[in-house]
């Protein structure tokens, strides 16, 4: 009997996935070159403060960057070298912070990869979600929300959910997919502790209908070890793996408007984040590495690598035969919600998925028009809102009336932009009206 | 932001990075191809100067915009929405129309119906229809002079509606309409009327419809035939509902017309002509040939083509089948009690109208919030 797949309540796009390219690919190291760039703010929230200055010498796995308040993570160095530079970097997705630029030299200590901390069982919520802010962690789904942030339940509230995001619904990204094949056993020691700390009463973890070999291999592994956890399989259908969808797919509950998962009784983790977890609390080793999804039309030889944070995004593409010369875009992340980049050092961060190289083709760009009250982008919104009218207002200057009008609801899926005949920059607009909102 | 030096530029725009091939001259393309097949039907039945009246809309609609483009100091004649429009003006035209007619039309409907109000996506009434309105006040007697179609001056029949000469006749609808009333009781359909006033039907019509009722042991009167597939007098774009029902499904199929509004359309439409149409025939309620009518006058080009027009419209689904029922109800008011025998285009014209206050009524709810909420809220909230 085939089972119904379980969805979120309304809109959403179908762009064809592309992850035919990559997705075969088994995770491989990367090379690396001499120089790495490690920007002290690749998280949602204040920068960390630089430890480091002009240089010195740094080993791998050294703090040099330290959590500013409480929405923060440290910054750990990826590679063994001397800092040349410490200076402003702006990355693509607009957040401007320090960097330290840092010429590798020296050795690389042998990381052992044996479990050091095996009897994490027995220590408390507290101490868990300390090691995990000291290793640094944030989530990797995109967001780079800190994680220790993430899984602390308030006082008074209940995670009744830990949903395991596994959907990986921007097109191109297999990093997710290849992390539940190739290191089921750590995601789901990631979660277990993970379940610990939320005390939640129930475990799901989400993936997407068209990766059946990564939920075979986690059901598989979650029978054999007898955990209480549940694999979901969803439609497939973009955005699926956002939180709020997720949410609405898997309990039939919504987050309110203004407020976070947790509210709705539950707390989201991708599970890229839960091998981090895994890392971080058995292993012992701060986040400075992450799996990235190289691919695009203009790629030839697609992978799944595990790299350093701080390495330019040009040696990954070149490692991976990239012809430039068919290149249109360089994305950072997925297609629908990445940045696109002009300057090719830009580093990889601990929120970066994917590097894309995409061709004319594949970004198909389109001559903006006027706006034909076709409808597309209101049946596509996932929240529900109208994004001409607010595009319209946002044109206007009528800031406050898109507010009113549901624009601090909008997550900038790309949805409504991706489906609009005319061409609008609707999430560009979406993204200055909030700017000019909180200005005010 | 300053370019770094590099071998290779790149683009760079705000995400979404990837876009759906989908685009506003994709559309208006799709929508051309689907009329051509209904457009080159008329030019056969109405020889070389129905072409003449196509080319010279489409032209005076692409030289209108051009103007417009001018002024405006913005390219928007690529977008394919002006040819479109010319396109649908001089398929609204009768066929033997003086060329100045069309031309006139076709202006209008590109500079007064459309630029006057800002252009592509701002008009709040079909470009196309405004244009015919003004040809179809100004000038009635011409656009009320039908040429005969080829295929029947071939059948060689007489014309009973014939006006002067062989080669123009009243359209079906007008026949019906002035000639009902004389045999209201003594007819059980109206669509006897044709045969018994020797309304002129093609060889064909004649042939399929006997060989139906001798296979099927029924009494279907002469007529369907003909309305069906397009051998009747009316404008040029408008006879063929078979070729215009493959160009609106093949729309459908490529989700650029929505079905909601021509199914609500031609439903309430057949609903009302059931219910009311035999009133005029003397036959009752629940006795109106519903489908004579639906086969006949711009209902097809009107509901598929016109009414479905994005952008005078409405988006949400409730909304679409009040319009589309509004368009219905009103097209049988104006054909059966009007004083004109066709009223698809003042129906769509007038529903035009109404769209920002439907598309009001149907507004989505948001996520994450509980109670409906009025969009826009606040003094002169609406967009």
């Amino acid at each position: 009997m085939k089972q119904r797949l379980k969805t979120f309540g309304r809109g959403g796009v179908h762009p064809d996935d592309k992850k035919r390219l990559a997705a075969d690919r088994p995770i491989r190291n990367s090379y690396f070159g001499q120089r790495a760039v490690i920007p002290m703010g690749q998280h949602l929230g204040a920068p960390a403060e630089c430890l480091v200055r002009p240089g010195d010498t740094v080993a791998e796995g050294e703090l040099i960057g330290r959590a500013n308040g409480l929405i923060s993570a440290h910054v750990y160095c990826p590679f063994p070298g001397v800092v040349e530079k410490v200076g402003p970097l702006t990355l693509p997705n607009g957040s401007s912070s320090q960097a330290v630029y840092l010429r590798i030299e020296g050795t690389f200590e042998s990381v052992e990869d044996g479990r050091i901390n095996d009897r994490w069982v027995g220590l408390s919520r507290e101490e868990l979600t300390g090691q995990i802010r000291e290793a640094g962690l944030v989530g990797l789904g995109g967001a780079a929300f800190p994680v220790h942030v993430k899984i602390a339940v308030p006082k008074g509230k209940k995670a009744e959910y830990l949903i395991i995001n596994g959907a990986e619904c921007e097109p191109y990204l297999c990093a997710d997919y290849r992390v539940m094949l190739e290191y089921t056993d750590e995601v789901l020691e990631g979660i277990d502790i993970l379940a610990q700390i939320t005390e939640a009463d129930k475990v799901i973890i989400a993936v997407e209908a068209n990766k059946p070999e990564a939920a075979g291999k986690l059901r598989g592994a979650v029978a054999h070890s007898k955990r209480p956890y549940a694999v979901e399989m969803l439609k497939v259908r973009y955005p699926q793996g956002d939180e709020k969808q997720l949410i609405r797919a898997l309990t039939g509950r919504e987050v309110p408007s203004g407020a976070l998962p947790i509210d709705a009784g539950c707390v989201v983790c991708n599970v890229a984040t839960a091998k981090s977890v895994f890392d971080a609390v058995v292993l012992k080793r701060p986040l400075t590495e992450r799996i990235v999804t190289v691919s695009g039309g203009a790629v030839a030889d697609p992978a799944n690598l595990k790299t350093r944070i701080g390495v330019p995004v040009r040696d990954l593409l070149t490692e991976c035969r990239t012809d430039f010369s068919k290149v249109k875009k360089i994305v950072v992340g997925g297609p629908m919600m990445g940045f696109a980049l002009a300057d090719w050092d830009t580093p990889v961060t601990k929120s970066t998925g994917g590097v894309l190289a995409l061709t004319a083709g594949e970004v198909c760009d389109k001559p903006q028009t006027a706006c034909l009250h076709c409808g597309s982008c209101v049946s596509v919104c996932p929240m529900g809102l109208p994004p001409a009218m607010m595009y319209k207002l946002i044109q206007a200057g009528e800031y406050e009336k898109a507010a009113a009008a549901g624009l601090p609801d909008c997550k900038e899926c790309g949805c409504c932009a991706y489906a609009c005949p005319a061409g609008i920059y609707l999430v560009q607009a979406f993204k200055k009206g909030k700017r000019m909102g909180r200005k005010k | 932001m300053k370019r770094k030096k590099q071998e290779f530029q790149f683009s760079v725009a705000s995400s979404p990075q990837i876009r759906s091939p989908r685009s506003t001259a994709r559309i208006m393309v799709y929508v051309i191809l689907a009329l051509l097949p209904a457009a080159l039907w008329g030019v056969y039945q109405f020889g070389w100067y129905a072409a003449a009246v196509l080319a010279v809309s489409v032209a005076a609609a692409a030289a209108g915009e051009g103007a417009i483009c001018l002024i405006r100091k913005k390219n928007t004649l690529s977008d394919g929405s002006a040819v479109l429009t010319g396109l649908l003006v001089g398929m609204n035209m009768p066929p033997s129309v003086p060329l100045y007619i069309p031309a006139i039309a076709s202006l209008a409907a590109v500079i007064v119906f459309k630029g006057a109000f800002g252009g592509l996506g701002c008009n709040i009434i079909n470009p196309a229809l405004g244009g015919r309105l003004i040809a179809f006040f100004s000038w009635s007697s011409a656009m009320f002079t039908f040429q005969t179609p080829r295929t029947i001056l071939e059948s060689g029949l007489t014309v009973a509606g014939a006006t002067g000469d062989a080669m123009t006749s009243a359209t079906p609808l007008t026949f019906l309409k002035s000639s009902v009333p004389e045999y209201a009781g003594s007819i059980s359909n109206e669509m006897e009327v044709l045969s018994l006033k020797h309304y002129s039907l093609s060889k064909y019509d004649a042939a399929v419809t006997d060989k139906i009722n001798s296979l099927f042991g029924e009494n279907f009167c002469y007529g369907y035939f003909d309305a069906f597939f397009g051998i009747k007098g009316g404008c040029i774009g408008e006879i063929s509902v078979f070729l215009l029902l493959l160009g609106g499904l093949f729309l459908i199929a490529k989700k650029i017309i929505h079905w909601e509004i021509p199914v609500a359309f031609i439903g309430s439409f057949a609903a009302a002509v059931w219910v009311f149409g035999g009133l005029r025939a003397g036959t009752g309620f629940f006795s109106g040939d519903v489908v004579y009518q639906i086969f006949s006058g711009g209902l097809f080009l009107g509901a598929f083509f016109m009414a479905t027009d994005m952008v005078t419209s409405p988006f949400r689904r409730g909304s679409m089948f009040l319009f589309g029922i509004g368009c219905g109800l009103l097209t049988f008011l104006i054909r059966y009690y009007g004083s004109f025998p066709e009223g698809v285009s003042l129906a769509i014209v007038f529903m035009n109208l109404t769209v920002p206050m439907l598309d009001r009524l149907f507004i989505p709810r948001r996520y994450g919030v509980k109670k409906k909420r009025r969009v826009g809220v606040g003094k002169g909230g609406n967009a």
